[in-house]
């Protein structure tokens, strides 16, 4: 009896133990000795989770950046370390992992998370610590302007916001073909879907046609979409907008024409991914559009394309590319700000124009901190990316 | 029993050195913000656990939804700090006064059912809340509602030190005797005159209530809450830090709280493996130690006292 | 275009092809449930696995559909034994609840663990089946969902057939009824145990490949919510009960098309919640299941 007691208070007493030795001495060794020579970036991505193939993807990207700067001698004569932190695709992780890069890691800039609302979770603590971050996919407007106007001074984006997106697809669906009634098909639980739904319906509708219906779905858990799409043929309008990512779009898009539906199918970057061929075949295809950054015949495109299969024997994705780009515009802004000083590499990014990225050529509007960039439409023909047109930002 | 003994005092003291020393080295920076909020986060799930630990350990109702209340008091109590401009504390008391009456609403009904049927239909309650909110605009829907950060160590900690005081006092009341007789035997309590509906729900009722306190918590923590932070696999992460201490023992929630949160901040440096590191532990705890790390045994300062004043 | 009719036959189609798929995870939820009284949340990852062994071996060994179903049951079962051995028979006589946290131990592990071995990209199957689509009016159903309904039917047949006919399936039964008479009377009760595991995860591992091919998307995560579901139907059908599974399953199924078709897709999950509580209040022991009177 008395030893099982002992036993357990020793048990205990270990474990307070840990705790404060856990505690304490990680927390102030590295930053002294080991800033001098490596510049560290920060990549807070969602590993594991709902949305974790997007953030590897991300992720990939990021790295690929960073192993090519470095293999170019790095920058400022110091090499780049990358220190990876999990969001489980989750708001909450997104805040740790954001105060465990900055605070503990002592990163200078930080690219990632992939989705807005993760992004939303780290605005307060990079205001608090001063320290620059870039989604690369964050598209809701409110990640860089809070939505009462004033600007979020640390958060970046690589990637265009929604509303262009939307803008966009919705002026094609117009001018090129020259649809009249639409129906809208959401993922319930991305913003991004619904900031790409909202500015299509509202330019949809300025120009005096019909948005008919808006179906939802739940991205992660849904993979039969046969009843939204069953109530949509009903209605039968001659354009169906999609805003989702490729997984979904591909069973949305295969699972339409297996209903008998033909009409055109529209998207948004979020289609970017030769799975998307997979999965719904290159049949179901036909009579698909989607915007993209770059004409998929684009030099700069098919050799990132190349490095990134030799790296990771993977295709890339816009999640890649944007990744990719986001940590090159890091890597560029330090390189511009000359120093390791957040705040000058803030002020970088804040003046950066003509950045040269594979998803194209883009100005930061330092009132935004959106950049400007154009935008392509790509169309499918029996299984090949067609480029149909670019779109500039006005 | 005196209200003010040496055990208590102790106790006490022991406390205030924990909550000192954590503002002392927090405020003089040597202890980094991410170890500080891993520390808050443990003061909300301590919360989370013990109250569940009411429902399940202490009244053996086998409840998996513990989420949905947690996130009643987030989104309630946000709705107050955010959309009314009230103040925080009217705001954490609002939050575990609407996830009390969640608790009434959902615990009348679903507490006829036993064991495993209560547990599929309090996770089904879990979840409807969680559908409902993510149906919600006015409350930011699948892209989250920003709450400012207005918790802080001081808030959580001792929040979490009167909540479980207030928990502990319950269980050790009558009521908290006729609780633990409905989990002994639910037909023998029933027979020796004890009205085991009413404490079924009393328990209930006071569980959700601290679960949706510590929501409240949680929400004026992280800048912002989203609907998928409060899934069923929330609730299972409660679950199992309850069961990891020990079912129907106080000091095993608290370590099996901090242990896991600890644990899970630990592993942020290898994020890959984080999670599978995680459910091997789990599995390995399980087979070697079942009953949890304290069984149902309580931590007790009495070896430093004598006998007598026992 | 479409007639009120069309639309109401259409979506049962919907319902029915993938109540079919709930159904048969169903089946092994219950079956374990009837056994040994574990909830066993790993069920819906043991699925997933059997969903990328059938993935391997049709794009990797190119077999086709029939051995890759084959090959995919065969291996789940013996990964179905394996956890039951490993994790579940040490905690047979703990508490259920350890078993549980067990049980969802093993799910994160094979979730994660699978998204370290596989990546979390999403995997597309190739087309084993024509992609024939019959269409009778407006009404249009694939190939797919013919295999997929029938593919259930025969190996719901077959599960009935060993649970009612064969040794091991009464063993099973005894079991169920009562473990220790059930070892009095000669009973290996860990064979049979392990036995009910490896015909419900072969289950779970064909409902796999049929969503796989079907669908063209795996993922790590794909086990989650099917999961639930599934278990929602074996609770609804009446647990422990076989037809009880099957009726649930298919009830789920209608349940989320009709949501969906009258308009209300985000509410479909809500939806089936609700009226699984319901049926619970009403009827607690599920549609199928008989009131048992508790003894003191």
């Amino acid at each position: 009896m008395k030893a099982k007691k002992i036993f357990t208070y020793a048990f205990v007493a270990l474990m307070c133990l840990a705790l404060v030795v856990g505690c304490s001495p990680k927390a102030p060794a590295p930053d002294a000795t080991k800033a001098a020579d490596v510049i560290k970036i920060g990549g807070n991505f969602e590993l594991t989770g709902g949305v974790a193939e997007f953030g590897k993807k991300g992720e990939m990207g990021a790295k690929l950046a960073i192993k090519e700067a470095n293999a170019k001698g790095g920058i400022l004569g110091k090499k780049i370390e990358y220190v990876g932190a999990d969001n489980k695709s989750e708001a909450s992780e997104s805040t740790l992992a954001t105060t465990k890069l900055v605070t503990q890691d002592k990163v200078v800039g930080i690219i990632g998370p992939m989705t807005s609302t993760n992004t939303l979770a780290a605005v307060q603590v990079l205001n608090d610590n001063k320290v620059p971050l870039i989604t690369p996919t964050g598209t809701n407007a409110t990640v860089t302007v809070k939505a009462d106007g004033t600007l979020n001074k640390w958060m970046f984006r690589a990637c265009f916001i929604d509303p262009f997106q939307g803008e966009v697809a919705a002026n094609f669906a117009i001018d090129q073909l020259k649809s009249t009634k639409a129906s809208i098909i959401i993922d319930q639980k991305s913003d991004y879907a619904k900031g790409l739904a909202a500015s299509f319906k509202e330019t949809f509708e300025k120009a005096g046609k019909q948005v008919i219906s808006t179906e939802q779905y739940v991205a992660g858990q849904d993979k039969d979409f046969r009843s939204i799409l069953t109530n949509i043929k009903a209605k039968n309008p001659d354009v169906i907008f999609v805003p989702g990512y490729y997984g979904e779009v591909g069973l949305i898009v295969k699972q339409a024409r297996d209903l008998g539906m033909k009409m055109a199918m529209l998207g948004g970057d979020g289609w970017g991914d030769d799975k998307l061929l997979d999965i719904a075949g290159k049949d179901s295809l036909n009579n698909t559009f989607y915007v993209d950054h770059v004409a998929s015949d684009d030099p700069a495109l098919a050799a990132f394309a190349a490095s990134f299969k030799a790296e990771y024997n993977q295709d890339i994705n816009s999640f890649a590319v944007l990744g990719y780009d986001a940590a090159k515009m890091m890597i560029a802004a330090i390189e511009k700000a000359g120093s390791t000083d957040t705040a000058k590499i803030q002020a970088a990014l804040e003046t950066m124009s003509g950045f040269k990225g594979v998803s194209g050529e883009s100005t930061i509007d330092p009132k935004t901190h959106n950049p400007k960039k154009s935008a392509s439409i790509i169309k499918f023909v029996d299984g090949k990316k067609v480029f149909a047109a670019r779109v500039n930002p006005k | 029993m005196k209200l003010f003994n040496l055990k208590n005092a102790l106790i006490l003291a022991a406390l205030i050195a924990v909550y000192a020393i954590v503002q002392m080295t927090a405020v003089a920076g040597t202890l980094s913000p991410f170890y500080l909020m891993t520390l808050v986060l443990v003061c909300v799930y301590i919360i989370l656990s013990v109250s569940l630990n009411l429902i399940t350990g202490y009244t053996g109702q086998l409840a998996i939804g513990h989420a949905g209340f947690m996130s009643i008091g987030a989104y309630a109590s946000a709705f107050i700090v955010v959309k009314m401009q009230g103040s925080l504390i009217s705001g954490l008391l609002f939050g575990a006064l609407i996830a009390a009456i969640a608790g009434i609403i959902i615990g009348v009904p679903t507490l006829r059912l036993r064991g495993d049927y209560l547990a599929i239909a309090t996770l089904g309650m879990g979840e409807i809340v969680r559908i409902i909110l993510l149906n919600t605009d006015y409350l930011g829907g699948a892209t989250g509602f920003s709450v400012p950060k207005s918790v802080d160590w001081t808030w959580a900690f001792w929040i979490m030190v009167v909540s479980v005081v207030i928990i502990r006092n319950f269980i050790n009341s009558s009521h908290g005797r006729a609780c633990i007789s409905v989990r002994e035997n639910e037909i023998a309590a029933e027979a020796m005159g004890i009205n085991t509906t009413k404490y079924k729900v009393m328990a209930f009722t006071i569980g959700a209530m601290f679960a949706g306190l510590a929501g409240g918590l949680y929400a004026n923590y992280m800048y912002i809450i989203q609907p998928m932070s409060f899934s069923f696999l929330k609730s299972f992460d409660i679950l199992a830090m309850v069961v990891l201490g020990g079912l129907g023992s106080i000091t095993g929630s608290i370590i099996g709280a901090g242990l896991m949160t600890i644990l899970s901040a630990y592993l942020a440096n290898f994020p890959e493996m984080r999670m599978v590191i995680i459910a091997v532990l789990l599995i390995l705890l399980m087979i070697f130690r079942p009953n949890g790390i304290m069984g149902n045994k309580e931590f007790k300062l009495n070896f430093l006292i004598s006998k007598k004043e026992r | 275009m479409g007639s009120a009719g069309d639309l109401i036959l259409q979506q049962l189609i919907n319902g029915i092809s993938l109540g079919s798929i709930y159904a048969l995870i169903a089946l092994g939820y219950t079956m374990v449930y009837g056994i040994i009284q574990l909830i066993n949340f790993a069920h819906g990852d043991v699925m997933m696995v059997g969903a990328y062994i059938g993935w391997f071996c049709t794009t990797v060994l190119k077999f086709s559909f029939l051995p890759a179903l084959i090959v995919a049951m065969f291996l789940s079962a013996v990964l179905g034994v394996i956890i039951e051995r490993i994790a579940y028979k040490p905690l047979r006589n703990a508490t259920r609840l350890a078993a549980l946290i067990t049980a969802i131990g093993m799910s994160f592990f094979l979730e994660y663990g699978g998204m370290l071995i596989v990546t979390p990209q999403t995997r597309t199957f190739p087309s084993v089946f024509p992609q024939t689509v019959y269409t009778f009016g407006n009404v249009a159903f694939k190939y797919g969902d013919i295999v997929i309904v029938i593919t259930t039917v025969i190996l719901m047949l077959l599960l009935q057939f060993i649970v009612k006919y064969t040794k091991t399936g009464k063993a099973m039964r005894a079991v169920s009824y009562d473990k220790d008479a059930a070892n009095l009377m000669g009973i290996n009760v860990n064979n049979t145990i392990s036995a009910t595991f490896a015909l419900g995860s072969a289950l779970a591992a064909a409902a796999g490949v049929l969503i796989g091919v079907y669908f063209n998307t795996i993922d790590p995560l794909m086990g989650i919510m099917p999961g639930l579901k599934a278990f929602i139907a074996a609770v609804l059908g009446g647990i422990g009960i076989i037809p009880g599974a099957m009726l649930g399953g298919l009830a789920m199924g209608l349940i989320e098309s009709i949501v969906s078709g009258i308009g209300y897709s985000t509410w479909r999950d809500a939806a089936a919640f609700i009226i699984l509580i319901v049926v619970l209040l009403i009827k607690p022991n599920g549609l199928l299941g008989k009131n048992i009177r508790e003894k003191v």
